[in-house]
């Protein structure tokens, strides 16, 4: 007692100032994954979105990075006890304690993002994965002059198998013939983190001939990118645009648009036309995509540009269907 | 030249480990400083966060538990003279245990299930313990070595058990299917309204008995004087007829066991399920406690408190000055394990001498 009363004392001024520091009404906040803030991918891309947001309206934003599993719910209740709304938490690791945290406050507004909660107040937002890899994969196959490309998941997971899938699909239609290589780096979430073994798995499959490696693997797909540039080859980067990482060694990014979803999220609270439910965003949504930019613009020949606007299109009016591995855990190439 | 006066046994168990963190959080607080945030505050923060409400506090003790845990079993190897740096995977494996019998008796009463979890996690852990105690007993690979590879291992084996057996269709996260709430560890919470929504459980309570177990093990009985005898002075304990290799197996397996209740506190308590890496590096903690704490209980209690103090008043610290980064956070506590482990003795020979000019006063020399 004697010392919770002591604590008391030289906390008082502090919680006083927390309390302050709070108390602007209805900021939105974002809670990172263990993978961090700045992991060049998925929670990079949010915080992307974020900063987006704040840039445009002059506003604040709360953020937190956990450090272990008991911070995910901990956080949640930090940020929504003191009225943070809409509060964004990507990847599906957080399914767990949203579902606890998000019916504690009714009134407040929750995102997640690549897995669905079924919540009145929860927001899920799935990407079409397949559609965007479908492009990527079509420019990888036209770009490769051995016949042979890779592609490279962190682990067998059915959402990195969509990614897999869809880059195969579009491969074969731009080039029938063409070779696919996949490799796991792990076995575990935690490949998620190890470029080292990255980089044996990427410098594996250009020994076999592959030219153009295609990463799935969030912060460990830096060892992918960097092997490829390395060898003089080619990688493609995943998430967020990473042409820039080594320019002219990286053929594109497979963009996955978490910033937009995350300034969507924030600006859709802002403006008072917040929904809940579940966002499925695809090419037609611009949700996901393949990034062309400076970087990787002396790569790509106006063929490859054709082909792939032209898919896009077929895709978005609907004639044009890419297979989504998860639907039936097959693959059709 | 004048003699190495040793010191007060006060100032040996208590004024040098409060200046080793007192120092620490000077140099924490020089980094805070230059970054451009106010040390006071951040110190502030912390302290608020570990101890100043009750959800806070809560979590505090939570830490506390695994570090107890983690600790005591260091700390019960130490005594046998042998360093087990594996308490990370052997509560890793014993997760498994855990979740087998939760699952297999999914639905029976907690106060049934608590005791099945220890004995299963508890068994599981011994186990993963007492392999390098028979490699070292029997073959003579050095525990260090084995211990720290035998995490790996640990990690490789539970990241394949989990992501392709225990996992449940439909799931994306790798963890297992969930234990059903009757069955799991109760919280404080639903005794103390004061714990408000953080994680600590009753386990919290079975670290304070292991405690109590540790010192009445390892100061009262005959196995414990054994254990001192052979962490002491292992040729003694041969002519006196203790039987090295049993004791060394006997003694990891136990400290196996002891590291293995921080999975009964995790999956068992607060997350109810088995997840991916879910001993986020509370054994490794368990290696700096056990040394702040000399390996007593009552030093790993304390340590344990400070550390958990430092992870929760840390998290406090990063939601509330999100200047201050979760790496920053990082530094802080390794500064901390730096100055009382590593260099814990580093203060001792200024003060041997102070203590001693203060003994004898001036002009005797």
């Amino acid at each position: 007692m004697t010392l919770t009363s002591l604590t008391k004392a030289i906390a008082g001024g502090v919680a006083l100032s927390a309390i302050a520091a709070g108390a602007a009404f209805a900021d939105p906040a974002v809670i990172y994954d263990g993978g961090g803030k700045f992991d060049k991918s998925f929670n990079e891309a949010a915080y992307n979105g974020a900063e987006m947001y704040k840039k445009e309206t002059g506003g604040t934003y709360g953020e937190f990075e956990i450090t272990n599993d008991a911070q995910r719910e901990q956080a949640l209740r930090q940020f929504a006890s003191r009225g943070y709304s809409p509060i964004v938490t990507p990847g599906y690791n957080f399914v767990t304690a949203l579902q606890a945290v998000a019916p504690e406050f009714p009134d407040l507004h929750f995102v997640i993002l690549d897995a669905v909660v079924d919540l009145p107040n929860v927001r899920s937002v799935l990407f079409k994965e397949q559609e965007g890899s479908y492009l990527v994969g079509m420019l990888a196959a036209m770009k490769s002059e051995s016949g042979t490309i890779g592609v490279i998941p962190a682990f067998n997971l059915d959402l990195l198998e969509a990614f897999a899938c869809g880059y195969k699909q579009g491969a074969h239609a731009a080039r029938p013939d063409i070779k696919v290589l996949e490799t796991y780096i792990g076995s575990g979430f935690d490949a998620f983190n190890d470029p080292a073994k990255a980089t044996e798995v990427a410098k594996s499959q250009l020994d076999q001939g592959a030219d153009v490696l295609y990463q799935v693997a969030g912060g460990a797909g830096a060892g992918v990118l960097q092997a490829a540039a390395d060898a003089g080859k080619w990688g493609i980067g995943v998430d967020s645009n990473q042409n820039y990482l080594h320019p002219g060694n990286v053929l594109t990014s497979m963009t996955k648009r978490v910033d937009v979803a995350t300034y969507n999220a924030f600006m859709d609270e802002k403006n008072g036309k917040w929904t809940a439910g579940v966002l499925n965003l695809g090419l037609a949504e611009d949700g996901v995509g393949a990034a062309f930019d400076d970087n990787n613009k002396a790569l790509i020949t106006p063929e490859m540009t054709a082909a792939v606007d032209k898919a896009r299109a077929d895709i978005v009016a609907g004639t044009l269907k890419v297979h989504d591995f998860r639907e039936d855990k097959a693959c059709p190439v | 030249m004048s003699v190495r006066v040793p010191l007060p046994r006060w100032v040996d168990v208590a004024l040098l480990p409060v200046l080793n963190v007192v120092l620490a959080f000077l140099i924490g607080g020089l980094i805070v400083l230059s970054v451009g945030q106010n040390p006071l505050d951040a110190v502030g923060y912390m302290i608020y966060g570990a101890f100043g409400y009750g959800s806070g506090f809560g979590y505090t003790l939570y830490y506390t538990t695994d570090f107890i845990f983690a600790g005591l079993a260091v700390s019960l190897a130490f005594h046998a003279g042998m360093f087990n740096i594996g308490p990370e995977g052997q509560a890793y494996v014993a997760g498994l245990g855990v979740i087998i019998v939760a699952l297999l008796f999914n639905g029976l009463h907690w106060a049934l299930m608590f005791p099945l979890m220890i004995i299963a996690g508890g068994l599981f852990g011994a186990f993963w313990a007492f392999i390098p105690g028979y490699l070292q007993a029997k073959r003579g690979s050095h525990i260090v070595i084995t211990t720290i590879l035998f995490n790996f291992i640990a990690i490789s084996l539970m990241g394949y058990v989990i992501t392709k057996i225990l996992k449940p269709a439909g799931v994306d996260s790798d963890e297992s299917a969930p234990i059903q709430a009757i069955s799991r560890v109760p919280q404080l919470r639903e005794f103390l309204a004061l714990f408000k929504n953080s994680p600590v459980n009753l386990t919290f309570l079975l670290a304070i008995v292991a405690l109590f177990f540790v010192y009445w093990l390892v100061w009262r009985t005959k196995f414990g004087y054994a254990m001192r005898t052979l962490g002491r002075n292992p040729t003694a304990a041969r002519y006196a007829g203790i039987s090295s290799s049993r004791m060394i197996m006997t003694t990891m397996a136990l400290s196996g066991a002891l590291a293995a209740m921080v999975a009964v506190n995790n999956v068992g308590g607060v997350q109810g399920r088995l997840i991916l890496n879910f001993v986020a590096g509370a054994g490794f903690v368990g290696v700096a406690v056990a040394f702040m704490g000399k390996a007593h209980p009552v030093g790993v209690a304390l340590a344990s408190l400070l550390f958990g103090a430092l992870y929760q008043g840390g998290q406090e610290l990063a939601f509330s000055m999100p200047g201050i980064t979760r790496e920053m956070i990082v530094t802080i506590q390794a500064l901390v394990i730096l100055f009382t482990g590593a260099m814990g003795d580093m203060l001792r020979i200024p003060l041997e001498k102070l203590f001693a000019r203060w003994q004898r006063p001036a002009g005797g020399g």
